[in-house]
């Protein structure tokens, strides 16, 4: 293995490499702040690029940093506008935004950067250390394993809920999962719930449904209040990146966690940087005092990092099945696996053997991608942060306008921006009466995988024996009621 | 009736109407064959259906959120008179004239207009200011868009393509 790190490290830190990273991780997170443009988008359209490059090290160096870059440059939206265009940082956006509110971007903005660089490197460690081994473990989930993980993940709803919420919660996540069953499923051949609206066929939009949800009613909440926009207020330095001792105390072992555990849900097909993200918020959450589950959504530094970490981490875990089985394990690495065969490198068991180069300097370039995401950022995040002080008068414009950029450009129709005014109208309703919104985004993140794999595995059983057939199905879905029955209780008994 | 409860009676009407599409409609156009499937288009929405009119009655049956009139809301409805609803009105529909405006105006045009009419209804006044900033962040994103990324953006109205 040695020789193969070296045989990577040479190659990764090449001039042509290091230009390669850095330029990907330049493009990625300007890119990656439109709502709109995830990774998956922005490597899609990098693809001719790397193709051009020829050398598949160097092609897939650069879509490694324009992936990190893109994360990245999502979360800097969740964090300043609230407006996650990613499924991935939709959680960072929960405490992320509310920093932000209280004047504190600059310091939002570095534990995002500081939690992604770590749970990237200790990922790639993970991911060098025991890629082959991991691989056979990824192989042991079915599809009736994925859909107890998708349970597991839907129930992490409890974690969202405020006290005597948790009824709303999970109404929110059912709706969430209703509104994923219109329009044509890849399962059945005939569309639902469109209505006879032809626009409706393909299904309601991720960024149409997180922009209305996120971005619409708080530019709303701004209109209405123009003291909101105050409370951003200069009496903290926005630009401010220091993290106090305390705070680097109390999110050390938040990174440390969620770096394995987000590694470990990356690792698995299908689970990828969004369900990593949301269990990492909900397990911090739930392990966490008292005192600190209260600041949890009000700006909880524990509540950032959580997140952060947990996707970064989830993002280097989707390259386990990707190198070692050639199973691309999220939207992004199949495009990436796309790039690989078109650069004539055929992932899988052997790629280790017979293309050790490739194979140790994307793994290597990964841990570059994070350092130079970490160096470019820092020194960028007071200018960055510096976005919220432009005034109310043009900043809630330009928002309104980024929304309407993100549905258009996601489904390219205008239907969908009628349904972005309409969906964002009914969000901020919503908000007046404290339904919490983020269950109904999850709920709609997952509804299609939970059909997908549910149905697998209802047809594979000729029923739902497998349920019980199944044990780590069967104690997966204990584990889901469990995480909403004993917050529950927890409070009640309190 | 508080409006957790109003909105909780609009779901159960929702989920009604819902349920009826997936246990009659798409049921009655399902395909002979399809009936035998283990799996069916509606399998999952019948689930749904029941466990969210369970939800919904639970919340409008009991008051769960018993500390909710003691939390100082986000927007004190009671005193709507202080909030800017008239502004927000206008902003919405201005995002709805600017849905129907994107292909004939094209996308520069309407997006200017977008801006500035957005800008003037939270009470700006300095023209020259709100067209450069509205002009220049319009022109980069564009940019950006089109010409970089290659997502197909029509700049111009239609008359003056002539698409």
């Amino acid at each position: 293995m040695l020789e193969g790190v070296l045989t990577g490290l040479s190659t990764a830190l090449s001039l042509q490499n290091l230009f390669m990273v850095v330029a990907g991780c330049i493009i990625g997170t300007f890119i990656g702040m439109l709502p709109g443009l995830g990774p998956m988008s922005i490597i899609a359209i990098m693809i001719p690029v790397a193709i051009k490059i020829g050398d598949p090290a160097a092609a897939l160096i650069l879509l490694a940093g324009v992936y990190y870059g893109a994360i990245f440059g999502g979360s800097t939206s969740s964090i300043l506008i609230n407006a996650p265009g990613v499924a991935g940082t939709v959680a960072t956006a929960f405490d992320g935004y509310p920093m932000a509110r209280q004047g504190k971007a600059g310091k939002a903005l570095t534990i995002a950067a500081v939690s992604s660089f770590i749970g990237g490197t200790i990922a790639t460690i993970l991911l060098m250390a025991f890629a082959p081994a991991l691989s056979s473990v990824a192989l042991l989930f079915h599809s009736a394993e994925y859909f107890a993980l998708m349970v597991v993940g839907l129930s992490a709803i409890a974690a969202f809920a405020g006290p005597g919420k948790v009824a709303k919660a999970l109404l929110m996540t059912i709706i969430g999962v209703m509104l994923s069953t219109v329009g044509e499923s890849a399962l059945f051949n005939a569309p639902r719930f469109t209505f006879d609206i032809q626009d409706l066929q393909s299904g309601i939009g991720f960024i149409t449904l997180a922009m209305a949800m996120f971005a619409l009613p708080e530019a709303i909440f701004l209109v209405l209040d123009p003291s909101r926009g105050a409370q951003q207020g200069d009496k903290v330095e926005i630009k401010d990146l220091r993290i106090t001792k305390a705070e680097a105390k109390a999110i050390a072992p938040v990174i440390g966690r969620q770096s394995v555990q987000g590694f470990l849900i990356g690792m698995m097909p299908g689970a990828g940087a969004t369900l990593a993200s949301f269990l990492g918020y909900a397990v911090e959450r739930n392990i966490a005092s008292p005192a600190e589950q209260k600041e949890f959504g009000k700006g909880s530094v524990k509540g950032l990092a959580a997140p952060e970490t947990a996707n970064n981490a989830a993002c280097t875990g989707s390259f386990v099945p990707l190198l070692t089985l050639g199973i691309p394990g999220s939207g992004t690495t199949a495009i990436l696996l796309g790039a690989l065969i078109a650069l004539n490198v055929s992932p899988g068991p052997r790629l280790m053997i017979d293309r050790p180069d490739v194979f140790w300097a994307v793994i290597i370039s990964m841990y570059l991608g994070n350092l130079v995401l970490l160096i470019l950022n820092l020194p960028l995040i007071p200018y960055i942060a510096k976005l919220l002080a432009i005034p109310r008068n043009y900043l809630i414009p330009f928002i309104l306008f980024f929304t309407l950029m993100g549905a258009y450009i996601g489904q390219n129709n205008e239907t969908e921006l009628l349904l972005l005014v309409g969906l964002g109208i009914a969000a901020t309703i919503l908000r007046f009466a404290d339904y919490p919104l983020a269950p109904l985004l999850i709920g709609f993140i997952l509804g299609g995988m939970l059909e997908n794999n549910f149905s697998r595995a209802v047809t594979l059983s000729d029923g739902v024996s497998f349920i019980w057939e199944r044990p780590m199905t069967l104690a997966m879905l204990v584990v889901a009621v469990l995480l909403i029955v004993v917050p529950w209780l927890r409070r009640r008994s309190s | 009736m508080a409006l957790d409860r109003l909105i909780a009676l609009i779901f159960l009407a929702v989920s009604i109407a819902y349920g009826y599409e997936s246990f009659v409609t798409i049921e009655a156009g399902l395909l002979p064959f399809e009936r035998h499937e283990t799996f069916l288009p509606n399998s999952l929405p019948k689930v749904l259906t029941v466990i969210s009119i369970g939800l919904c009655m639970f919340i409008l049956v009991f008051n769960e959120d018993e500390d909710a009139q003691d939390k100082k809301p986000e927007i004190d409805l009671r005193h709507w008179r202080n909030y800017h609803f008239g502004q927000a009105a206008l902003l919405l529909s201005g995002m709805v004239a600017y849905a129907f405006a994107l292909r004939p105006l094209g996308f520069l045009i309407s997006t200017i207009v977008f801006i500035v009419g957005s800008a003037f209804i939270l009470g700006e006044r300095r023209w020259l200011l709100m067209l450069l900033s509205a002009g220049i962040g319009t022109g980069v994103i564009w940019w950006l868009v089109q010409v970089v990324l290659g997502i197909f953006l029509r700049p111009w109205p239609g008359f003056i393509t002539g698409g």
